[in-house]
């Protein structure tokens, strides 16, 4: 089985959730002997990839396209005769099209596997190009980042649209996406499959003795407890809302300490907001962090707290019980639907959020519990179901495929 | 004779509503949730009451009344009559008309459903002299033999159910206990003299209990005859323990499972043969020497695959929860409130601690079944915020806790 996968981003130049989830997927998928190629939209080195042949898309007289490292940002074209160019996401998505177009005839494949809107003309240009079978994976859709139903940017809106109606088969991260997709876009259910997201325990690198967090660890040597949430601070994420709630907290238990870590377009709105709430002392927002500063601040905080408005699905909870961090998530997430042992709470109820925060602060017990069981269920994570389930897909339409060929 | 020993629980906690640390210090209702919410006490007890305790104590009578040789067992506990006295009376009325048929005996145990044996043995007694004054009051009856909470008993507990006078006692009749032996016969336990013990037959009672309505077990459907005629061919026995919830007929096993059409049959199939009969627990005490003794020097429950405590107390939360409850206790009781020393005491029943089970991996879907909260998270967190509030009151009325 050869699949054509054609995705935004792959670490270590992603920004987020979907390169990360894309390269556990496709890892898992090669174990079982399927042959990838996959296609991003820019220049880089992907040199620790062995299990899957990764092209970038340049249009012609385009020698390279630099990303920067945030999410919807602009890519910076530079041409052959050496002059740059920038382009928005927009822009950027259509050239990604033709890049892929041109691409077509090189390669072989039974399948089409793209991933988020960025893709999806890529997508739809591919099949249109080979005659092979098209599946969508739904990461997230533009009511979900804008954290409205039915709203979003238009142009995207029509992309997503287009796509999922004349894709062959739908996968969606959770049963939350496939609704959203189907109250969204009026894409009949039996055409869409939900396969939850994993995680690749191989992929968690271990803490490093000496935490990059002293001034955290020392608080709570002193008997304050550290609160903790990563993401980007947009407001799909929900942040406004656990400023709220720590405002209660704080109150309660005053030796709690709120961790932000992530950067986005709220930055500036939760900082001022933090001030307003008289609370800025108990809140600390860090900004976007990598690697030992960005492990070290699930293993810092008594409890993780993804309080999201619309979360597709929401890997961080998981990775906060691998580093022993228990977690408190909102019901409007797909880990939700997987996830058992956690605190749950509708995003918009701040009372509760405050209520549950504060029974963990304040109470060793519930925080170890949580821990414990959240744990046994870590262990058990595997990409492998997944895989299976798509491979699975992958069969049913390359076969029809032929079918219709015999015909 | 070969005897049936029918012997159902009739209980219903008060669940506590949601309620928060902000309620704390604010709000003493713990157990007044709203109707539509799943925890809603007086929901409970009027859905309960129409699927369960009304149709069940219809069919119940008409035995009574067809059969002269039908008996039963009931054990009642008294949050579910505060609650029945509050929402259902006329559930009670139906109780009361079959106590006054002579041939329904009730069943002692604590009042509050509590495991106050393994926390506190004066409260244990006050609820147990509770329970039977209550019960003297509405049945007219003095109970004669002693269940705990949960079936939950060990030696000690029947060196005290001996001493307080109680002819019999109940008690889950578990493989590693049992042995060689065999439920059906009447026991004695160990380091006792007068009390007798009688145990469960599990593996009859689940079929009615668990499996009656399992579409994959291989017995199903289970009807009357059916049942009737393995007890027939059971081989040496002198009665056949059937202990369950009350609410197996109607909740547990819907009215469309059949579970009201067997138990209607059960009488007449069972009946066919002359040397059939049924009794109640002090009957087949009466009628029966014991054949062995038993020894049971650790607990044992009627409950999940491990039959110990762990469905209560087997976490941390549980036991934090536990321990946080029973350390009130002397403050609770030198306050002299009434009100207080109702509210502490609610919350001694055992439900609240097995919402906080999180065995979910082994046995979690009962668990989850019973549970209003959507996690055993979600009930510690509820229950330790109505115990900040006790707390509360406590130091409000100056006294140290």
């Amino acid at each position: 089985m050869k699949v054509l996968m054609l995705g935004w981003e792959l670490p270590p130049h992603n920004s987020g959730g979907l390169g990360v989830a894309c390269y556990q997927l496709c890892k898992a998928l090669s174990k079982k002997g399927v042959g990838i190629e996959f296609v991003v939209p820019y220049t880089a080195d992907h040199g620790d990839i062995d299990f899957m042949n990764i092209r970038a898309a340049h249009p012609q007289g385009i020698t390279a396209i630099l990303k920067s490292g945030i999410a919807y940002d602009s890519y910076k074209y530079v041409y052959e005769d050496g002059h740059e160019e920038w382009f928005n996401m927009y822009d950027q998505q259509a050239a990604y099209e033709a890049a892929v177009g041109q691409l077509i005839p090189l390669m072989e494949f039974d399948v089409i596997h793209a991933h988020d809107w960025l893709t999806f003309r890529a997508g739809l240009r591919a099949k249109h190009l080979s005659n092979k079978p098209l599946i969508l994976h739904v990461h997230s859709i533009e009511s979900d980042r804008a954290a409205k139903e039915g709203g979003g940017n238009p142009l995207v809106r029509e992309i997503e649209g287009l796509s999922l109606l004349m894709a062959d088969r739908i996968i969606a991260v959770s049963k939350l996406t496939k609704q959203a997709i189907i109250r969204e876009y009026n894409i009949p259910a039996d055409k869409i499959d939900v396969v939850h997201n994993s995680l690749d325990l191989e992929m968690i690198e271990p803490l490093a003795l000496d935490s990059t967090h002293a001034y955290l660890k020392a608080m709570r040597a002193h008997g304050y407890r550290v609160v903790v949430s990563i993401g980007r601070l947009t407001i799909q994420k929900g942040l406004t809302n656990l400023l709220y709630s720590a405002k209660a907290v704080i109150d309660k238990a005053p030796k709690t300490l709120f961790l932000i870590v992530g950067s986005g377009e709220q930055y500036n709105e939760l900082i001022e907001l933090a001030a307003d709430l008289k609370i800025s002392r108990n809140v600390i927002i860090t900004g976007f962090q990598r690697g030992a500063r960005w492990r070290d601040s699930f293993d810092v905080g008594d409890l993780f707290v993804m309080p999201s408005i619309s979360e597709p699905f929401g890997l961080t909870p998981l990775e906060a019980a691998g580093y022993g961090t228990p977690s408190l998530i909102s019901k409007q997430s797909g880990v939700a639907e997987v996830f058992k042992n956690c605190l749950k709470v509708d995003f918009w109820d701040i009372n509760e959020m405050a209520n549950q925060i504060t029974a963990v602060v304040t109470n060793d017990i519930l925080k170890d519990e949580l821990q414990k069981n959240a744990m046994i269920e870590y262990d058990n994570l595997s990409w492998h179901p997944a895989a299976d389930r798509l491979l699975e897909w992958y069969r049913i339409h390359s076969n029809e495929e032929i079918e219709v060929a015999q015909v | 004779m070969k005897a049936i020993v029918l012997y159902l629980h009739v209980h219903q906690p008060y669940r506590v509503r949601h309620y928060t640390i902000f309620d704390a210090g604010k709000h003493h209702d713990y157990f007044d949730a709203p109707l539509e919410a799943p925890e809603s006490n007086e929901a409970v007890i009027r859905k309960v009451s129409e699927k369960s305790y009304l149709p069940t104590n219809k069919v119940l009578l008409e035995l009574l009344d067809k059969h002269p040789e039908f008996k039963l067992s009931l054990s009642i506990t008294g949050t579910i009559i505060e609650q029945l006295e509050e929402w259902a009376p006329e559930v009670l009325e139906s109780f009361k008309a079959l106590t006054e048929t002579g041939r329904v005996e009730i069943v002692a145990e604590t009042y509050h459903h509590s495991l106050a044996f393994f926390y506190s043995r004066n409260e244990f007694e006050r609820q147990v002299e509770l329970h039977n004054h209550k019960i003297q009051q509405l049945f007219g009856q003095t109970p004669k033999v002693f269940r705990n909470t949960e079936l939950a008993y060990n030696n000690d507990l029947a060196v005290w159910a001996d001493k307080a006078g109680y002819r019999g006692i109940l008690a889950e009749g578990w493989d590693p206990i049992i042995g060689w032996r065999s439920p059906n016969f009447v026991y004695r336990p160990a380091h006792t003299d007068n009390i007798r013990l009688l145990m469960k037959n599990y593996k009859l009672s689940d079929d009615v209990a668990f499996r009656f309505s399992n579409q994959s077990w291989e017995e199903w459907p289970l009807h009357a005859d059916k049942f009737a005629h393995w007890l027939s061919e059971a081989g040496d026995a002198s009665n056949f323990n059937l202990f369950m919830d009350y609410e197996t007929f109607g909740e547990h096993q819907w009215s469309d499972t059949g579970i009201f059409e067997f138990l209607r049959h059960l009488p007449i199939e069972w009946l066919r043969d002359e040397d059939h009969t049924f009794m109640t627990v002090s009957e087949v005490i009466d009628a029966n020497e014991p054949v062995d003794y038993i020894d049971m020097p650790d607990t044992v429950t009627w409950a999940d695959t491990e039959r110990d405590l762990t469905a209560w107390l087997g976490n941390k939360m549980q036991h934090e929860a536990s321990d946080a409850l029973y350390s009130l206790e002397s403050a609770v009781f030198s306050s002299q409130d009434p009100v207080l020393v109702a509210d502490w005491r609610k919350l001694t029943t055992s439900d609240h601690f097995y919402y906080m089970c999180t065995k979910w991996f082994s046995d979690g879907d009962v668990h989850a079944y019973f549970s209003p909260y959507d996690t055993p998270y979600e009930a510690f967190i509820n229950f330790m915020n109505t115990w900040h509030d006790l707390r509360y009151r406590l130091v409000q009325k100056g006294i140290e806790v």
